[in-house]
């Protein structure tokens, strides 16, 4: 380029030297387009597992069932009862009878017990989305050819009952909302944790702490926290909430003895994990939005002789207050998608009773997702995507109020 | 302006008293704000403590030995070995493989965003990149194992691609990192002053020229500080390796065996029922200090570049 | 109604060195404020005039690192003395600030929250209103109180400003060119309010403006870089307002002044 060129020289060298630039340019975007391509591919692959055939087998072959020639579907409700009735032990019907008396129970509703408890439907083989789609003739061939008997149906793994369902080892009947509570009943103590020491720190270094070491180790102590890796934080939470303060989590210290509760692997050992675990993020979005009031508000406050407090309490913290919610809000989707931390503090791997109390054994939505994903059979990978999309609906949920808050609050000075 | 409107409503108490009156309500509010800030250092004191001690217990127990931890290339606690090689080597695997995705993507895309890209190109893809950051590493660790396996199966054999490998969960783990990567280095690309870039523009250098030989090496430790970042990010790393690079440790070099990285041996080795002081428990210590030993010194390096850094260009 | 008045003077300060960490912004300046008049400080941009009135009211100790030596005594009290509270301070020597600064609350909450942390008990509704009245505001804005007190004009936001400064009914008050933002109309306004004030109030007055100091002021201190090449500013002529543009003493204050007259 810095040769003595000759004037053609020169202008060959600056095609060359353009043609370089569109190559690499092509080749930026292409890296860029290769980001959202892997952001699409993962959305679809959930998607693709959510739904599609599966083909299941009765265990009890309803046509059994069958009262008189009338078979199950056209059975009147009393009769089917009856059957549930005369079928389970008396216990399992008993329960069923306290959960919901069968008397306001509704037909549809009896038939699904039905189904669930004396049928019994047992998965035989499950098809992605993209396969039913386009193999369905396929398919219905290979179904009729290897399991005579079963039934082929095109579901959505994903459905209100899901949602509503408590967990199950039958992926017919699996539901997520012991998960979700799970999850709900966590973040509550993260957010109980995290929110006020996270406010309060972030008020202490932006408005008290003078300029000296101490502070600015708690200032780069701060930041180095935020990088350490999830799982170290799930094993302090092991040595200190579960371990080490049982007595508080497991909730014997207010002499709550329940025999269903795991030492101390519950709830409030969770969140209080997770709570360590975002309180640096949210310090630091607190401290931004703290830093971005502007100081004419502060002089203002102390020019009519407000003390310190006075000042962070009325001014400071209502205007840093969206900030600082949003940046909370962000800090909580952290927590609500982490998973390695709680499976070391101890995740139960099957409870099918809805946490009730801070000293519930617990388990989250990503829990659920990893537990179902670990399972060999694909019938769980298909829960397992149903679930991703509930936690990325929830999540979404959670950012999209983030983004409004932000956009609804922003720039009042 | 009517002649009441001027009086004074009442007038301040006589004796002018300046003196300070101990405010107890502040006072109580600065102690708690003060716990508040000093409560990190309790967190990172109680990392260090509890971690610590059960590390010294592990390494006190019969028939383990740092020496041989660190020089042995079995880890089977059942027979009492613990040589931490098998798990160090699979960790380094996934990590390598990740950082071959992540670092010229996404130095790439922070290129691409920074000199090249519209205000409004940037400003679609940029959310769409803090989309990728922000869900949950175990939707990553299904997408590894359901997706991005199957795919090197067929592309290099059945026989060849164990269904649990390092290879899925290292790729899978560079997507996840590509968006950190990217971010940070697209904040080091544009601190870079804007009289450099015209300096070069002016002298006749083309776009590629101005980013790749100017503001490139202009913001190079900017950039390395995002590498180290993303590295220690990727030793910490957990569900993904968890799900996608297999159970048990395995002493190997090919991204295509299943392997246990050291976050992923933890998970393992934690879901079950820990009974607390037994080997498995107080190796999950260790582990974990190891881990924080790491990753601590990373970030540290890092933020020394960055204020480094900061120091050439404010 | 000076209940002081055995002080001659409301401030006074003593060999006043004020510091930016090791900068040594102002040095050595000795004045004393009359009560109720009005000092104006003038001089030339980044001679330390904000500085120095900042340190009337210890606002100085909220920018990072700052120090004085020497004292400023405030009614005879030194208000740099170790057991003095600041807040205190700032509770009876009041700031206007140059650009006007309303808290985002209502017009109404302006008043009455710096009124309530002073512990007043009164009817809130008067002390409003007298203190919109004092500021001459009150009649702009009698409908429309409980709108945010951002929503006014320049001009009206900076007498809000200073009616929520004299709501808690300070001896004195300082205004860093309060003015300087507002349009010449809004600044006549400010400056017949400062003749009424002056009534009950003492004002220390920061301006760039010679015309407004010379108009409005009873005293007024020059301020200028010494001469000793340091980049520190100092009074260098306090005299009555009349002296300072008629008969300066100094040569620098006669072509500061004269050269902004043209
Ligand atoms: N917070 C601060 N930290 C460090 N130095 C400061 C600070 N505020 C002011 N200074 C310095 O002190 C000197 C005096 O500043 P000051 O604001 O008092 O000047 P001024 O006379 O009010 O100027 P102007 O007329 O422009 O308002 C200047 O050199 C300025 O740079
Ligand atoms: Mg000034």
């Amino acid at each position: 380029m810095k040769e003595q060129a000759v004037v053609q020289g020169f202008a060959n060298d600056l095609e060359g030297r353009k043609r370089k630039g569109v190559i690499w340019h092509v080749f930026f975007q292409i890296s860029t387009v290769v980001g959202i391509i892997a952001l699409i591919a993962l959305l679809l692959n959930v998607i693709d597992g959510a739904f599609g055939y599966v083909a299941y087998e009765a265990r009890v072959d309803p046509d059994t069932l069958a009262v008189n020639g009338t078979p199950i579907e056209d059975q009147s409700k009393e009769q089917l009862v009856a059957l549930l009735q005369s079928s389970l032990s008396s216990g399992a019907y008993n329960k069923l009878d306290k959960e919901k008396p069968f008397a306001d129970r509704s037909r549809e509703e009896v038939y699904q017990l039905v189904v669930e408890r004396i049928i019994r439907p047992k998965v035989v083989q499950v098809w992605k989305l993209w396969p039913s789609l386009t193999q369905a003739d396929q398919i219905r061939a290979t179904v009729e050819q290897d399991h005579p008997g079963a039934e082929l149906d095109f579901v959505s793994w994903l459905t209100t009952d899901f949602v509503t369902r408590p967990q199950s080892s039958e992926p017919l009947t699996a539901g997520v909302r012991t998960a979700i509570l799970g999850s709900l009943w966590t973040i509550l103590f993260t957010i109980l944790l995290a929110f006020p020491i996270g406010v309060g720190a972030a008020i202490y270094l932006e408005e008290y702490a003078a300029e000296n070491w101490f502070n600015r180790i708690i200032q780069t102590n701060i930041n180095n926290l935020a990088g350490v890796p999830s799982i170290v934080y799930g094993i302090l939470g092991l040595a200190i909430f579960v371990r080490a303060l049982e007595a508080f989590t497991s909730g014997k210290m207010f002499g709550i003895v329940n025999l269903t509760s795991a030492n101390g692997r519950t709830v409030l050992s969770a969140g209080f994990t997770l709570g360590l675990l975002v309180l640096p993020i949210v310090i630091i979005n607190a401290q931004e939005a703290i830093r971005a009031v502007p100081r004419s508000l502060r002089n203002a406050s102390f020019g009519v002789g407000a003390t310190k407090w006075q000042t962070v309490w009325s001014h400071v913290l209502p205007n840093a207050m969206p900030g600082i919610l949003t940046g909370t809000i962000l800090a909580i989707s952290r927590a609500i998608g982490e998973t390695a931390p709680l499976v070391v503090v101890g995740a139960s791997t099957a409870i099918s009773f809805d946490p009730s109390s801070p000293f519930s054994k617990f388990t989250t939505l990503p829990i659920q997702i990893y537990q179902w994903t670990s399972r060999p059979q694909d019938e769980f990978r298909s829960l397992a995507a149903a679930s991703i999309l509930v936690l990325l609906v929830l999540l979404l949920s959670l950012n999209a109020s983030a983004v409004l808050l932000r956009n609804r609050f922003s720039r009042r000075f | 302006m009517a002649e009441l409107t001027l009086k004074k409503v009442e007038t301040k108490a006589p004796a002018m008293n300046l003196r300070r009156k101990p405010r107890w309500g502040e006072m109580i509010i600065q102690g708690l704000l003060f716990f508040s800030g000093f409560f990190s250092i309790l967190i990172t004191l109680g990392i260090v403590y509890e971690l610590g001690k059960e590390a010294l217990l592990f390494f006190q127990m019969p028939g383990v030995d740092l020496l041989a931890t660190v020089t042995t290339t079995e880890w089977k606690p059942h027979v009492n070995k613990f040589g931490i090689w098998p798990l160090l080597t699979s960790t380094m695997m996934t990590t390598f493989i990740a950082m071959l995705i992540a670092i010229p993507l996404g130095m790439s895309v922070a290129i691409y965003l920074s000199e090249y890209a519209t205000p409004r190109v940037r400003s679609t893809l940029k959310p769409i990149l803090e989309v990728l950051a922000g869900i949950p590493t175990i939707v990553y660790g299904y997408f590894a194992l359901t997706f991005m396996t199957p795919i090197l199966r067929e592309i290099f054999g059945r026989d060849v691609v164990q269904i649990y490998n390092t290879g899925s969960a290292g790729l899978v783990m560079g997507i996840l990192i590509l968006p950190l990567i990217s971010s940070m280095t697209e904040d080091a690309l544009s601190a870079v002053p804007r009289s450099l870039r015209e300096a070069a523009y002016g002298v006749g250098a083309t776009k590629l020229e101005v980013a790749v030989q100017i503001v490139v090496p202009a913001a190079l430790s900017g950039i390395a500080a995002a590498i180290i970042v993303g590295i220690s990010r990727a030793i910490g790393e957990t569900m993904i390796v968890a799900v996608a690079a297999g159970a048990g440790p395995n002493f190997t070099f090919s991204p295509f065996v299943g392997a246990e990285t050291i976050t992923g041996h933890i998970v393992r080795i934690s879901g079950g029922d820990l009974s607390y002081d037994s080997i498995d428990y107080n190796s999950i210590f260790a582990l974990g200090l190891f881990l924080f030993i790491i990753t601590l010194t990373l970030n540290i390096i890092s933020q020394a570049i960055v204020r480094r850094f900061r120091e050439v260009y404010e | 109604m000076n209940n002081n008045s055995d002080h001659k003077y409301v401030i006074e300060t003593h060999d006043l060195d004020i510091y930016y960490g090791t900068f040594k912004a102002v040095t050595d300046v000795n004045l004393q404020v009359e009560r109720n008049a009005i000092t104006a400080i003038i001089g030339p941009s980044g001679c330390g005039k904000s500085t120095l009135l900042r340190a009337f009211n210890r606002m100085n100790e909220l920018y990072a690192n700052s120090s004085i030596r020497g004292d400023v005594c405030f009614n005879g009290q030194d208000i740099y003395a170790r057991e003095v509270d600041p807040v205190e301070v700032r509770y009876r020597v009041g700031m206007v600030f140059q650009k006007p600064n309303p808290f985002p609350k209502s017009i109404y909450e302006n008043i009455a929250w710096t009124a309530r942390i002073h512990g007043y008990k009164g009817k809130m509704d008067e002390i409003v209103e007298s203190s919109l009245h004092q500021a001459a505001l009150w009649d702009e804005v009698k409908d429309k109180l409980h709108q945010s007190g951002l929503s006014l004009s320049g001009g009206q936001q900076q007498r809000l400003c200073i009616a929520r400064a004299i709501s808690i009914q300070p001896e004195v008050i300082l205004m860093d060119e309060p003015a300087s933002a507002l349009d010449p109309i809004a600044t006549l306004k400010i400056e017949e309010l400062m003749q009424e004030l002056k009534k009950n109030y003492t004002i220390v007055i920061v301006t760039h403006n010679m015309q407004q100091a010379a108009r409005a002021s009873d005293y007024t201190a020059m301020m200028m870089l010494s001469r000793d090449g340091e980049r520190s500013g100092t009074v260098i002529e306090f005299d009555e307002t009349t002296r300072i543009f008629t008969n300066p003493k100094d040569k620098r204050t006669e072509d500061y002044v004269t050269g902004r007259f043209g």
